[in-house]
């Protein structure tokens, strides 16, 4: 691996009593789709502005490609930013706010023309360079500030929450498309976002962040998996647990009837199902067992049925798990 | 059925019921009188008589458009628009830290001094300010001090905008009506400044714009409407003013002078109507052309 894209050594941004970011150090490599996972609070905003530029660390080191950042402002970073809430300038067209970048460094009517074309085809928004930003709908507007910041080619682009305010369906075709258009570019992205489901499903490594710090890196698979700490476990889906003091995740767990035996290998807890979530695809069920505890199961419903789903409340059953899915966590 | 009940039910009545009286008002008051001023500017006066004839004509038209009004027009159309420019350069960087740097009491003190002028008479305004430019003025006092005396005789010497003393010159006219109207200027601004939301600004750093780029292509364009609405108070208030002349001026007229006179002591209500018009037609025009220049599409 070369020169990491962004490169932060124990940095710090306080303001007055609190820190919104503590001594935290981070390599984002080049070339990467680097997530920013935290709930709101954590710092991942704030680092996000550290590495734009828009705010300035009060202790510490950044590297933007092995060159010192600290004290550059934004518009002398390779670094292009797509906002949260898009930030599209309202006073001009759809062409004008993707060209916007290119205009302020002088480049060519004609050749901004061209690469302003090709990068509203490339967010599949071909036909509404003339619109102003408020006639097109959410979606589209993300589109455009995704364009409006990748036409200038930065080696890096941070998103702020992009898909935050889109809905579902949309939020879902975007993850993969925003993947899509990262690796065609080759440019690094760097999303923060507080939606786990995003990050694992886009990010190459992510980053966990708490109270300003960072509790975790690593691939969406090692951060699901292996989590260092419980808020990464609970955080980054859910966890549940054990008597034992270990934790396990909810699909991990399966519901015996009272009496089955368990497959060889297995472990398994008495316990009675307090409650039976009918969520559609899968069922979500509490069940109460031994030293007071509940767990959480998850169960696709291949069987069930949201007739059948309520039945399933105050029946005896037995939770049963695979040893090596249950983890020893440290809790702070 | 209760009354509350009903008008939830029938929200176009409730909306009815509360705009019926403001409407009222504004359309027999406002609407109705401008109306009977624009009547009043096709009717005349009888030479002989002295009685308004109230039958069509264009004739009154016809007698504004001497020389001597044209001049009046033209001296307030001047002083209007000097005074909107000053007043814009005063008011923008005040407004603009009023926006994006003050907060809190600092903010609220700012919009208090603003504010504060307004609550007192705007004749013992203007006529402090005769006071603080006459020959023995504080102000003349100052610069004899200051040995700007001399700077001052040489301003005062320029035809058309000097006089024997600021307190009876153009110049002590302009500078009453900057002061005067300068709230108006900076209220607005800083309003439009306030919806402009800050991640425009970092947006625009963020696409490689140096600050000055950033204030020319998106802070003022988007302050533009805010401007516009200012200037529209600090030009249409000078060309309707008759005060600030007649206390600072000099001897020449202003349109709201010339109202005035046309009205009170002359009885030529027809040529006082007539005369209204011009900042009827000049107010429609910079609007007009406001529009067309896309002050109002960040709106």
């Amino acid at each position: 691996m070369g020169v990491p894209a962004v490169r932060l050594r124990e940095v710090s941004r306080a303001f007055g009593e609190v820190r919104a970011l503590d001594a935290v150090s981070l390599d984002v490599e080049d070339g990467e789709f680097f997530a920013m996972l935290g709930p709101s609070g954590s710092g991942k905003t704030t680092c996000l502005r550290l590495i734009a530029g828009f705010d300035q660390p009060t202790s510490g080191r950044l590297e933007l490609h092995g060159q010192p950042a600290a004290g550059l402002p934004p518009y002398e970073r390779d670094v292009n930013t797509v906002f949260q809430d898009y930030a599209l300038f309202p006073h001009m067209s759809v062409e004008e706010n993707v060209g916007y970048g290119l205009m302020v460094k002088k480049v060519a009517r004609a050749e901004r023309a061209r690469r302003v074309a090709e990068m509203l085809a490339l967010v599949g928004l071909p036909a509404v360079g003339s619109r102003r930003p408020a006639q097109l709908s959410g979606g589209q507007r993300q589109r455009v500030a995704l364009a409006r910041a990748l036409v200038n080619h930065p080696r890096v682009l941070l998103l702020d929450e992009p898909l935050g305010a889109l809905d579902l369906k949309l939020r879902q075709r975007m993850q993969v498309e925003l993947k899509a258009i990262q690796q065609k570019v080759g440019i690094t992205f760097v999303h923060v976002t507080h939606d786990q489901e995003e990050a694992l499903a886009m990010a190459d490594r992510l980053a966990v962040f708490r109270d300003g710090r960072i509790e975790q890196v690593g691939t969406p698979a090692e951060v699901y998996e292996r989590p260092a700490t419980a808020f990464v476990a609970d955080f980054v889906g859910t966890s549940n647990a054990l008597p034992d003091g270990t934790s396990i995740r909810p699909e991990k767990l399966r519901l015996l009837g009272a009496d089955d035996a368990p497959p060889d290998g297995w472990r398994t807890l008495p316990g009675r199902v307090e409650d039976a979530v009918y969520l559609g695809s899968h069922t979500r069920y509490a069940v109460a067992v031994e030293g007071g505890t509940s767990l959480t199961v998850v169960e696709l419903n291949h069987e069930a049925t949201a007739a059948s789903v309520p039945a399933a409340r105050g029946r005896a059953v037995r939770v049963a798990w695979r040893p090596q899915h249950a983890r020893a966590l440290a809790r702070p | 059925m209760r009354p509350a009940r009903w008008l939830y039910a029938h929200p176009r009545a409730a909306l009815l019921l509360l705009l019926a009286p403001p409407l009222l008002a504004f359309a027999l008051l406002y609407l109705g009188s401008l109306a009977a001023l624009v009547v009043q500017s096709f009717f005349s006066l009888d030479g002989f008589t002295g009685l308004v004839v109230r039958r069509f004509t264009l004739a009154t038209y016809r007698d504004l458009f001497t020389a001597a009004n044209l001049d009046i027009a033209r001296r307030t159309l001047v002083m209007a628009s000097a005074v909107t420019v000053a007043d814009a350069l005063l008011a923008f960087p005040l407004a603009y830290f009023m926006a994006r740097h003050a907060s809190g009491r600092i903010k609220a003190l700012l919009v208090l001094a603003v504010l504060l002028p307004l609550w007192s008479s705007y004749l013992v305004r203007v006529y402090s300010w005769k006071l603080i430019l006459a020959k023995e003025g504080v102000l003349n006092w100052m610069l004899q001090r200051l040995g700007l005396g001399g700077a001052l005789e040489a301003l005062l010497a320029l035809p058309g905008v000097g006089g024997p003393s600021l307190s009876v010159s153009p110049l002590g006219a302009f500078l009453a009506f900057t002061y005067v109207w300068l709230p108006f200027m900076v209220l607005p601004i800083q309003a439009a400044l306030e919806r402009v939301p800050r991640s425009l600004l970092e947006a625009s750093a963020d696409l490689g714009a140096r600050p000055a780029a950033t204030f020319l292509r998106v802070t003022l364009p988007l302050a533009l409407p805010g401007v516009v609405a200012g200037s529209i108070f600090t030009f249409s208030l000078t060309l309707g003013d008759f005060v600030v002349p007649g206390a600072l001026g000099n001897s020449s007229l202003f349109i709201g002078q010339a109202v005035l006179a046309h009205q009170g002591t002359a009885g030529n209500i027809p040529m006082a109507a007539a005369f209204t018009a011009i900042p009827m037609a000049v107010m429609g025009a910079y609007l007009f052309l406001a529009r067309r220049l896309g002050a109002f599409d960040a709106l």
